[in-house]
């Protein structure tokens, strides 16, 4: 716990040691609130929830939780300091599971700072906060989901770049496997309805649109944690089994 | 007590490390010493759990660095090759991660700690200075002081003087010289006066195997001009001093280059004070008596290039 609670505070303020952070705040809040007003239509559908709001997320993850999660790894593997960090005494998963969560707690509290959103339309309309709440839920889960699978590309290479286009092709893979756009492509192209639906069981939209809509089902936790795990796993490995 | 049993390690096709045993005890400052390429930045690697070898053990204080990781790091301090550091870090940051990280300080002994070595390393005037802003002999020497941070029965260091000034090199040096009692000490170099300086102890590597094992005076026995004479005399008469010289019978061999002499002795034994009396018995106008240079370079340049 020790040795977590070090990495993580040393990863965590981390991202406020370079400009990093600061511009990733800034394009994530522009990115999400800015597609849900101009995009989203968020004024003229006069209604008052945050679907509009969710909807977007998953493809603003796509693009900028690689960004935050390319360096986790890989800068490590660049400037050599993974020798110093690994001949610590800690263990691998530790390391893994200190900085995991310093880049989690980043994304999570620029979520937190979305938290406009629910006040405007708490302030504009009346809104049942259920669905707000279990739709924070579901995107900070989410994000869990994509940063884990950042990491473990991150663990793959020393290259930042290279992560960065490795994980956004998985993600990409992992949302448009339930994208309802893609989805009616398959089933146009008589793909079999069980094998589409199973194929998007594996998506992140599938197990976020519920949430967003107020519905918390333990199926959809899993999925979350058991990616998160199984990456996270799969991360371990690849540290030390990559010489 | 740092061991290494067997280790090998091959990358692909290659072997790097070839099946290397050795001991460093208490008080023993072990050289490490072999050509680029040999295998040292390997082994050090396999010795502190970075690399897993291929086959063999390395012990730490008799742990397993392999089985028992967490006991055997806790044991030594590691400075690796080319000291990397967290750039965007100040020193106090990077020293207060490393402790906090080897293990349960409480605040105060902490501060303690960090302050001891800020000390010892000369670190107070860059103390809050970001890593990337330091020159190459600073960053050294922060990542020297992360080494010795926990006072490590143990210390690892994969050439802890590169990048120094000659000044700063000799502050290192007595450094660890200072703390050989106490510790076992085993850190890689290519600079041989380093050795011959601080080691009590020489392993030679080329290859990844292990060429010579032993104290750096028996290497030095190993020059062809270990307790040579040379001297420099007024006379010219030289064809008569070689005849009375060779007669000698701890001589092997005299070259004569000019005015100089050099007399090789007999299974390195130390002729400086029969050659002398000899040139007194003669009355040769002696001009100069010493010691042939020893040069390690030199030996260590046999041993590895064959």
């Amino acid at each position: 716990m020790r040795t977590i609670n070090a990495i993580f505070k040393r990863e965590f303020f981390g991202y406020f040691r370079s400009p990093v952070a600061y511009v990733f705040l800034i394009v994530f809040l522009i990115a999400s609130v800015g597609l849900t007003w101009f995009v989203g239509q968020f004024f003229s559908a006069n209604d008052a929830s945050l679907n509009r709001f969710f909807i977007f997320m998953p493809w603003v993850f796509l693009f900028l939780i690689p960004a935050v999660g390319m360096r986790l790894w890989a800068e490590e593997k660049r400037s050599g300091t993974w020798e110093l960090l690994l001949t610590l005494p800690v263990t691998t998963i530790e390391a893994v599971l200190g900085k995991f969560l310093a880049g989690w707690t980043f994304i999570t509290l620029a979520i937190l700072l979305t938290l406009t959103m629910p006040i405007t339309v708490g302030y504009l309309g009346n809104p049942d906060w259920g669905p707000i709440l279990s739709g924070y839920l579901g995107t900070i889960l989410m994000a869990g989901a994509f940063l884990s699978i950042c990491s473990l590309t991150s663990a793959l290479t020393k290259n930042q770049v290279i992560s960065f286009v490795l994980s956004v092709i998985i993600c990409l893979i992992l949302v448009f496997l339930g994208w309802s756009v893609f989805n009616n492509l398959l089933t146009s192209i008589n793909i079999p309805v069980w094998l589409i639906d199973a194929l998007s069981n594996f998506s992140f939209i599938t197990h976020f649109d519920p949430m967003t809509k107020g519905l918390i089902t333990i199926a959809d936790l899993i999925f979350y944690l058991s990616l998160i795990i199984f990456s996270l796993l799969l991360n371990v490995l690849a540290l030390e089994r990559s010489f | 007590m740092i061991e290494a049993e067997n280790l090998v390690k091959n990358f692909g096709s290659i072997c790097a490390v070839d099946n290397i045993s050795f001991q460093v005890k208490k008080g023993d400052i072990l050289g490490f010493l072999g050509p680029n390429g040999a295998g040292k930045s390997t082994t050090m690697k396999m010795l502190t759990g970075f690399l897993p070898p291929t086959s063999g053990t390395a012990r730490i204080g008799n742990n397993d660095i392999q089985k028992e990781p967490l006991a055997a790091k806790r044991l030594f301090g590691y400075l690796p090759e080319n000291g990397p550091l967290y750039q965007e870090m100040t020193v106090l940051e990077i020293l207060n991660f490393i402790a906090e990280m080897r293990d349960a300080y409480t605040t105060n002994k902490k501060n303690e700690v960090i302050e001891h070595v800020v000390e010892t390393c000369k670190l107070r005037d860059v103390r809050n200075q970001s890593i990337e802003t330091l020159s190459k002999g600073f960053r050294q020497r922060v990542s020297f002081a992360q080494a010795i941070l926990h006072d490590p029965p143990c210390l690892i260091m994969d050439e802890p003087t590169d990048g120094l000034d000659p000044n700063q090199k000799k502050q290192v040096r007595n450094l660890i010289a200072s703390m050989a009692e106490e510790k076992s000490i085993i850190l890689s170099t290519h600079i041989l006066e380093e050795v011959e300086s601080i080691c009590n102890r020489v392993i030679i590597i080329d290859k990844g195997k292990i060429l010579i094992d032993e104290k750096p005076e028996e290497m030095r026995q190993r020059h062809p001009h270990y307790n040579a004479v040379e001297i420099k005399l007024g006379n010219t008469k030289l064809a008569e001093i070689k005849e009375e010289i060779q007669s000698i019978p701890e001589v092997k061999e005299i070259q004569i280059n000019g005015d100089d002499i050099l007399i090789i002795p007999k299974g390195g034994k130390d002729i400086i004070n029969i050659i002398f009396d000899v040139t007194l018995k003669n009355n040769w106008s002696l001009a100069n008596i010493e010691k042939a240079p020893v040069l390690m370079d030199e030996i260590f340049g046999d041993l590895t290039q064959n």
